[in-house]
């Protein structure tokens, strides 16, 4: 099964920004490489949301809804650009 | 709730007693992935127990499947909801991989292809609740299902079952490993809803 | 990016909240393909390449989610188009059981990345792949006349072309190739570097380029582009595909 990519994120991601963040740059921590969370490679059947780099395959974000309550985890991303 | 005329699902609610709080019932085996599903070749495959014992012990391929094996027929509940009764698995008692096995570690952190690891208590994965699986419905166990092998713990929500095991390291502490780190509940108990970290 | 639009990529936005829509009509676009028309209380204007997401809920509180692209220009109301997936779990339900007056919970529009608005100017060079010339149908309904674009759409067979009689309309705007089938009058073919530098825009006119469809659609298509000579930065992107959820 091939992974979406970010796009289809961008309902789940508006519960936890105030902006449209599938748009905004990041750099993944991994490799280096810069692109828009829109084509991160999205995981979105497992427990939770999961973002990957295109390049090389680290996990960049990962959100976890439930019960009322949501974590966010961002350390694979070395910074997001939240202002274009 | 807004509930859509005519729609059901794939799930649907079960009364047996044999369906965790919360759960519904399917007949599917929905493929729940973190990642990109690893391809390995069984040349490359090997077992490894490690951490915190004695000695280290491995296996390749031909030498994990010389091990006496058994098959089991047992219940499966997602923390995404469903649950899948009466699944059959062909695989080897975590208990008989940890025969001499010397330790005094009360943890465990299973370690898989691709990065993905979860943590469990040691006596947990023994005294016959644990199983390395390579074989499911008596077919080997597809790569998309956590093939060539992957652990199985059927007591407790099935992220605990990872796919695309490669070993399990014994540890003196508990390491949150990755959903355990991103919200999920450290243990994981589906009959007392232990879905999220806290719960 | 040129021509700063009025709205920026990452507008800060009001909170996302599930709305209820009610189906108001229905069209069957081809025999596995369907528009909804929604009326929802309140909805904004959208623009052109945003989503929905939606939500149907069982008798018994079981949920499902699922996103679909908006098919209707901005300011002409809300219209999904829905493509009947094999063995899915919703997509029968909207293609097949839903009837006007039937409900369900949605939110958006969604996006900021996947998106063109007029003001941005052109030329637009969009390429889809089966359903996924629902997004970028919508992009030709806001262009103004004066926006040269092209649309290159890759169906399985004649039958499965969606909106054929208003893409027909656009002449050599659309260049339609079938994959699965030979038909007069039609190009055969997968979408590749050939018929893209044959139909298409060329990296000295400076198209703004959207993709979407299928996930390996969208990879060779988005290469081949590169390949073209076409900056990867004016390419965007946006992946279909069955999900779980």
């Amino acid at each position: 099964m091939e992974p979406l990519d970010g796009n289809v994120a961008g309902g789940m991601l508006r519960e936890v920004f105030a902006l449209e963040v599938t748009a905004a740059r990041g750099r993944c921590d991994g490799c280096g490489a810069e692109a828009f969370l829109a084509e991160a490679r999205a995981y979105v059947d497992a427990p939770g949301l999961v973002l990957r780099c295109a390049s090389c395959d680290s996990a960049l974000l990962v959100l976890v809804r439930g019960d009322g309550r949501v974590w966010l985890g961002v350390q694979g991303l070395t910074w997001l650009e939240l202002r274009a | 709730m807004v509930v859509s005329r005519g729609f059901r699902g794939r799930g649907r609610r079960d009364d047996s007693g044999r369906v965790p709080p919360g759960q519904y019932l399917t007949d599917d085996f929905p493929v729940l992935s973190a990642g990109p599903t690893p391809q390995t070749s069984l040349d490359e495959w090997s077992f490894t127990i490690g951490g915190e014992v004695d000695e280290p012990r491995r296996w390749t391929w031909d030498e994990f499947r010389a091990v006496p094996s058994e098959t089991v027929t047992v219940d499966i509940h997602c923390v995404t909801k469903w649950s899948k009764l009466d699944t059959t698995w062909e695989g080897i008692s975590v208990d008989t991989l940890l025969d001499g096995v010397e330790t005094s570690a009360e943890h465990v952190v299973a370690f898989c292809e691709g990065g993905y690891t979860t943590n469990l208590p040691l006596e947990d994965v023994t005294s016959g609740r644990a199983w390395i699986a390579f074989g499911y419905e008596r077919e080997p166990l597809d790569a998309e299902h956590g093939g060539p092998a992957r652990l199985l713990v059927p007591h407790l929500y099935f992220w605990k079952s990872a796919k695309w095991v490669r070993g399990l390291a014994l540890r003196n502490e508990d390491e949150p490993g990755f959903w355990e780190r991103y919200g999920y509940h450290l243990y994981g108990d589906p009959w007392r809803e232990q879905r999220y970290w806290g719960d | 990016m040129a021509g700063a639009a009025v709205l920026g990529r990452l507008t800060p936005a009001a909170p996302l909240a599930w709305r209820v829509a009610t189906v108001a009509g229905v069209r069957e676009e081809t025999p596995r393909v369907r528009t909804l028309v929604l009326e929802v209380d309140g909805w904004p204007r959208h623009r052109a390449g945003q989503h929905v997401d939606i939500r149907l809920t069982a008798e018994d509180g079981y949920q499902a989610e699922r996103s679909y692209s908006i098919a209707s220009g901005p300011g002409d109301g809300l219209e999904l188009t829905v493509e009947l997936v094999e063995n899915g779990e919703v997509s029968p339900y909207l293609v097949e059981e839903l009837v006007t007056g039937d409900v369900f919970e949605i939110r958006g529009p969604i996006g900021g990345y996947f998106v063109w608005d007029p003001e941005e100017g052109g030329p637009l060079l969009l390429v889809g792949g089966g359903s996924g010339v629902v997004p970028l149908r919508a992009m030709l309904r806001t262009r103004p006349t004066g926006v040269p674009a092209r649309l290159v759409y890759s169906a399985r067979v004649l039958e499965d072309v969606i909106y054929r009689d208003e893409l027909d309309r656009l002449g050599s705007d659309v260049v339609v190739t079938l994959t699965r089938e030979e038909r007069d009058g039609r190009r055969s073919g997968r979408v590749g570097a050939d018929l893209l530098r044959e139909v298409g825009f060329g990296p000295d006119d400076e198209p703004r380029i959207f993709v979407c469809g299928p996930t390996s659609f969208v990879g060779a298509v988005a290469s081949a582009l590169v390949d073209l000579g076409h900056p990867p930065e004016r390419v965007r992107t946006e992946r279909f595909g069955p999900t779980g959820r």
